[in-house]
């Protein structure tokens, strides 16, 4: 019986959250709908690793909805190149729902711990809708369902602090301009070539030799609305705002994977459909991405060093980190598609470890975490602060730790490709990101006050040291993670050249 | 004992020695015996992996890989042997004297204090022993970061600075510089482990030897070349101990260490002799030597004269790494070994007339040596050995460095170490004349603290008895030089 469940693996990954969110929404119970949500992730786990036994064997599933061919009906497709995004994805969320019981409980009104889970699996079955599609209309229907759930979710902290409030309405607004600008794209794409299916667009668009203004014009709002979705700089403005006002378990879920999802699709629409405009590619990635990467790189690590509120430093360093990972997909090589993934897998990992670890703060101390207040507290909450020191030393970028591996791969890239001036600038600003960790780490440790032990809660601190356990681990056995971004590479890259 | 046990022995009981401190930690006396037993099985791993070295033995283990090419490996090089030897022999002394000097001047944290001294060592024999660049580097940050605490040991507001310009400058120049040199040398030639002649040769462009060279040399802080060397005075506000085994032996030598095993090991002696991509340096280091001994001339805090002192010091290493000869390699190779004993003797004896007298300053220190003779007398013998009066340990590793610098026919350096000689003499011995010339009519309340007073009495008295049995260690050194 089974069986069934397993033939249909590819949709129900986000069908079953999508539909379980909807059961749960007015749910009064406190404790059930988080049940219920860790029992369905539990399930989309065995999905996702259901689907990468199928990928083992056959190397592509193309799943068609309603059994209607793909030209016509909206198809899912999984490849090597999201695989791994999407067992990352599998893993990642199954801990963090683990990990946001009691952080919603003290959060938000327990009368709204129904209508938080079911926003949570929307978020997350709208997420994973965006890593399997191979529609770009579709995308943007899982686009706006995950901003509107985000946005919620985070307005959400507003019995916290009423900035939420201001936080979900920039998202709201600038996320909706960026989703014009991409279904304007789409809209054009449509225009020209007649179809929305991804595969299908790359032979239809073919056609048209160079010098179609209209498809450029189309190609670039959809990049530019994709853009602002992934906050790559200058358009990142929503981030910092929606991250740091955010419940706490949400700040975790959007840091660690609503902009990868987007990166990601970012480059697969780059080098698997605008790949037969080559010239128009590498006039976007040479004179956009790659400037605007290294923009991000420098400004968001100088801007994080001045920020007092901690999950605001986060968010800039998120923007820089957003950078990097630009950075290496602009250089149009295998080593730098993969360093691109490789960042993505590890930074998701980083970050996530960083938000879980100031989430529980946050509600430890019940107020906004600061600098000045987390004087002490690598005595007061020592398994919590470890787990955050070993974060922090990984965003570094220290050997022994998966953001090391993340470093390594992206110079080597750089390297290939003969950008020493990138290299010089990845290096001054991963050392410029010692300043504003180590502010925390010298807060925590190094202050004069000094403060009791005092008891953490294990359901928080496991999830936390699982992902600082993964960290070093990908740190010194890094060959899943580089495997799985080569994969990845090799996919984008052969598709571009059949 | 099999030989990679001894490795894994020597770098794990350090940690050990912490983990009991912290266990013992409401018991003073047991906690402080710590780091004296850890010193005293250290050294004899130590000890027992320097002779191994001298009899052409292997010490070599590897635990997993790193990622292609790298291992995460330990392996005993013959400069390795050397400076575990005298970081594990000195922490002996350094623990017993950090009980008096610590009680002595009443410090808070002293438990802490304990366990970072010991990480801390752990790092440097860690450094020492390790068998490829990347297994260096991750021990030379962990070095870093464990000094850090111990640097900004009174936690106000003048320690706290400091302990940020040390940790900047530390962190971000190995980050900047060195990490990236790291990956350049591991992109060009697919390994970073540690070879006798080198892996550079025939696999580096040599046209860019020079800026890797540069990026070395600035990426290694703790070498303290200018103009990347503030962060040694800044750190001279922690407590004594932490000055005289961290800032005058572990860790600067660690610097310098690191920097003359890339020359040695990645680098190759005679592929810088081929292109004489280094020669530069031979003069930036001149240039520490005179430029730093002048500035501790000016200074009248004892410590702050040591620390620029030891910048000075540390440029006869590079020079001598830059020189690349065999004579100048011997030189700087044994100039690890004789600064090391001289300089903790001088740091040493600076905390302790501190402890019993709390003097800090050298124009204060009229009249006291009649008051501290012992202090005085140990004194007196490191910085002879430091100046290279014969018979001094000291005046071997000066000999070897003047005779590379004229066998490379750099007779302005030889003539510039004269000179470094002659200022040495003034800034060194000064305080000695202070001491034992002028009155003072200033009462001073002496304390006693015995366990300050013995150590560098002992370290003082070794710097003139090595002189005599120089060939032991300079055996290990010539295995250094494969030319």
């Amino acid at each position: 019986m089974f069986n069934i469940f397993l033939d249909d693996a590819a949709a129900l990954v986000v069908v079953l959250p999508l539909l379980i969110s909807a059961i749960i929404a007015f749910m009064p119970s406190k404790i059930w709908p988080w049940i219920i949500s860790l029992v369905t992730l539990v399930l989309h786990l065995v999905l996702s690793l259901h689907l990468l036994k199928e990928i083992s064997i056959s190397g592509l599933i193309v799943y068609e909805f309603g059994n209607w061919e793909p030209p016509w009906g909206i198809s899912f497709k999984i490849d090597g190149v999201n695989i791994g995004l999407q067992l990352l994805f599998s893993i990642f969320v199954l801990i963090s729902t683990f990990y946001s019981r009691k952080i919603f409980l003290s959060e938000i009104d327990s009368g709204d711990s129904g209508k938080a889970y079911s926003l949570w699996l929307l978020a997350i079955g709208s997420l994973n809708g965006i890593i399997l599609t191979n529609d770009i209309f579709n995308l943007f229907v899982f686009l706006e369902i995950s901003a509107l759930a985000s946005i919620s979710l985070i307005a959400l902290g507003a019995g916290q602090n009423r900035k939420a409030l201001l936080a979900a309405f920039n998202y709201l607004i600038i996320g909706a301009i960026g989703a014009t600008f991409y279904v304007i794209g789409v809209g054009f794409a449509y225009a020209m070539t007649g179809t929305l299916n991804m595969n299908d667009l790359v032979i239809q668009l073919a056609q048209y030799s160079d010098g179609q203004l209209a498809i450029f014009a189309g190609m670039s709002f959809m990049l530019i609305g994709l853009m602002v979705k992934a906050a790559i700089f200058p358009v990142h403005i929503w981030l910092p705002p929606a991250y740091s006002y955010a419940p706490s378990a949400v700040s975790t879920l959007l840091a660690a994977l609503a902009t990868k999802t987007i990166l990601y699709f970012f480059v697969r629409l780059l080098y698997e459909v605008f790949i037969i405009y080559p010239s128009y590619l590498s006039l976007f990635l040479d004179f956009v991405l790659y400037p605007l990467s290294l923009l991000a790189i420098f400004i968001g690590t100088l801007i994080a060093i001045y920020q007092d509120d901690i999950k605001k430093l986060l968010a800039f360093s998120s923007i820089a980190q957003i950078g990097y990972i630009t950075l290496a997909f602009s250089l149009k090589d295998h080593s730098g598609i993969t360093s691109g993934f490789i960042h993505i897998f590890n930074h998701a990992l980083i970050k996530g470890g960083l938000f879980m670890a100031v989430g529980y703060f946050a509600i430890l101390q019940k107020d906004r975490v600061t600098l000045t207040s987390l004087k002490g507290f690598g005595y007061k909450y020592p398994i919590t602060s470890f787990a955050l020191l070993i974060c922090g030393l990984s965003l570094i970028g220290l050997p022994l730790t998966n953001g090391f591996i993340s470093k390594l791969y992206l110079f080597q890239a750089l390297y290939t490709n003969q950008m020493y001036f990138s290299i010089a600038l990845v290096a001054v600003s991963s050392a410029l990101a010692v300043a504003y960790f180590w502010k925390i780490v010298e807060q925590m440790w190094f202050s004069e006050i000094k403060l009791k032990t005092e008891k953490e809660d294990a359901y928080i601190y496991l999830p936390i040291w699982i992902i600082t356990f993964s960290i070093i681990v990908f740190g010194i056995y890094s060959s899943p993670i580089i495997e799985f971004s080569n994969l990845s590479a090799d996919y984008l890259i052969s598709g571009y050249q059949n | 004992m099999s030989n990679s046990f001894l490795i894994i022995l020597g770098i794990i009981t350090p940690l050990f020695a912490a983990l009991f401190s912290y266990v013992c930690r409401y018991n003073n006396n047991l906690r402080d015996s710590f780091g004296i037993i850890g010193g005293l099985v250290t050294f004899l791993v130590s000890l027992k992996i320097f002779h191994g070295i001298q009899n052409n033995e292997i010490f070599q283990i590897t635990f997993f890989k790193l990622f292609d090419g790298v291992d995460f490996t330990f392996k005993v090089t013959a400069l390795g042997s050397i400076f575990s030897l005298v970081a594990s022999s000195l922490w002996i002394l350094a623990s017993i004297y950090t009980i008096g000097y610590m009680r002595g001047a009443g410090e808070k944290n002293q438990t802490r204090f304990v366990i970072f001294y010991s990480i801390a060592i752990h790092a440097a024999l860690a450094i020492a022993w390790s068998g490829n660049l990347l297994v260096l580097f991750i021990f030379y940050e962990i070095l870093t970061f464990s000094t850090f605490p111990l640097v900004g040991h009174k936690q106000n507001a003048e320690s706290q600075s400091a302990g940020r310009l040390y940790l900047s400058i530390l962190v971000g120049t190995s980050l900047i510089f060195f990490l990236p040199a790291i990956f350049w040398i591991w992109l060009e030639t697919g390994t970073l482990d540690f070879q006798d002649g080198g892996i550079l040769i025939n696999q580096f462009p040599a046209e860019y030897l020079s800026l890797l060279i540069a990026m070395l040399v600035f990426g290694i802080g703790k070498a303290a070349i200018m103009p990347i060397h503030r962060w040694l005075p800044a750190a001279m506000v922690a407590p004594t101990p932490v000055s005289a085994l961290l800032h005058a032996v572990a860790v600067v030598k660690a610097g310098v260490f690191s920097f003359l095993v890339v020359i040695v090991y990645i680098v190759g002696p005679e592929f810088l002799l081929q292109t004489k991509s280094s020669d530069w340096l031979v003069w930036l280091a001149c240039f520490t030597i005179m430029a730093s001994s002048i500035i501790a001339i000016t200074k009248d805090d004892l410590k702050a004269r040591l620390a620029y002192s030891t910048i000075s010091q540390l440029s006869y290493i590079i020079l001598g790494a830059a020189l690349a000869s065999s004579l100048a390699l011997k030189g700087a190779s044994f100039h690890i070994i004789t600064h090391a004993l001289g300089k903790i003797t001088l740091f040493f004896c600076a905390g302790a007339i501190y402890v019993t007298a709390h003097i800090k300053k050298v124009s204060e220190l009229k009249g006291m040596g009649f008051k501290l003779p012992l202090i005085f007398f140990a004194y007196t013998l490191g910085a002879l050995s430091i100046i290279g009066v014969p018979p001094f340990i000291g005046s071997w590793s000066k000999f070897y460095l003047i005779m590379g610098s004229i066998e490379r026919e750099f007779i302005v350096v030889a003539i510039i170490l004269g000179i470094s000689s002659l200022l040495n003499i003034y800034y060194l011995l000064q305080p000695v004349v202070i001491g034992f010339t002028q009155t003072s009519r200033r009462e001073v309340k002496l304390t006693k603290a015995p366990l300050t007073v013995w150590p560098p009495v002992i370290t003082g008295l070794s710097c003139l008895i090595f002189f005599f049995y120089a060939n032991y260690f300079l055996n290990n050194v010539s295995g250094v030089i494969v030319i």
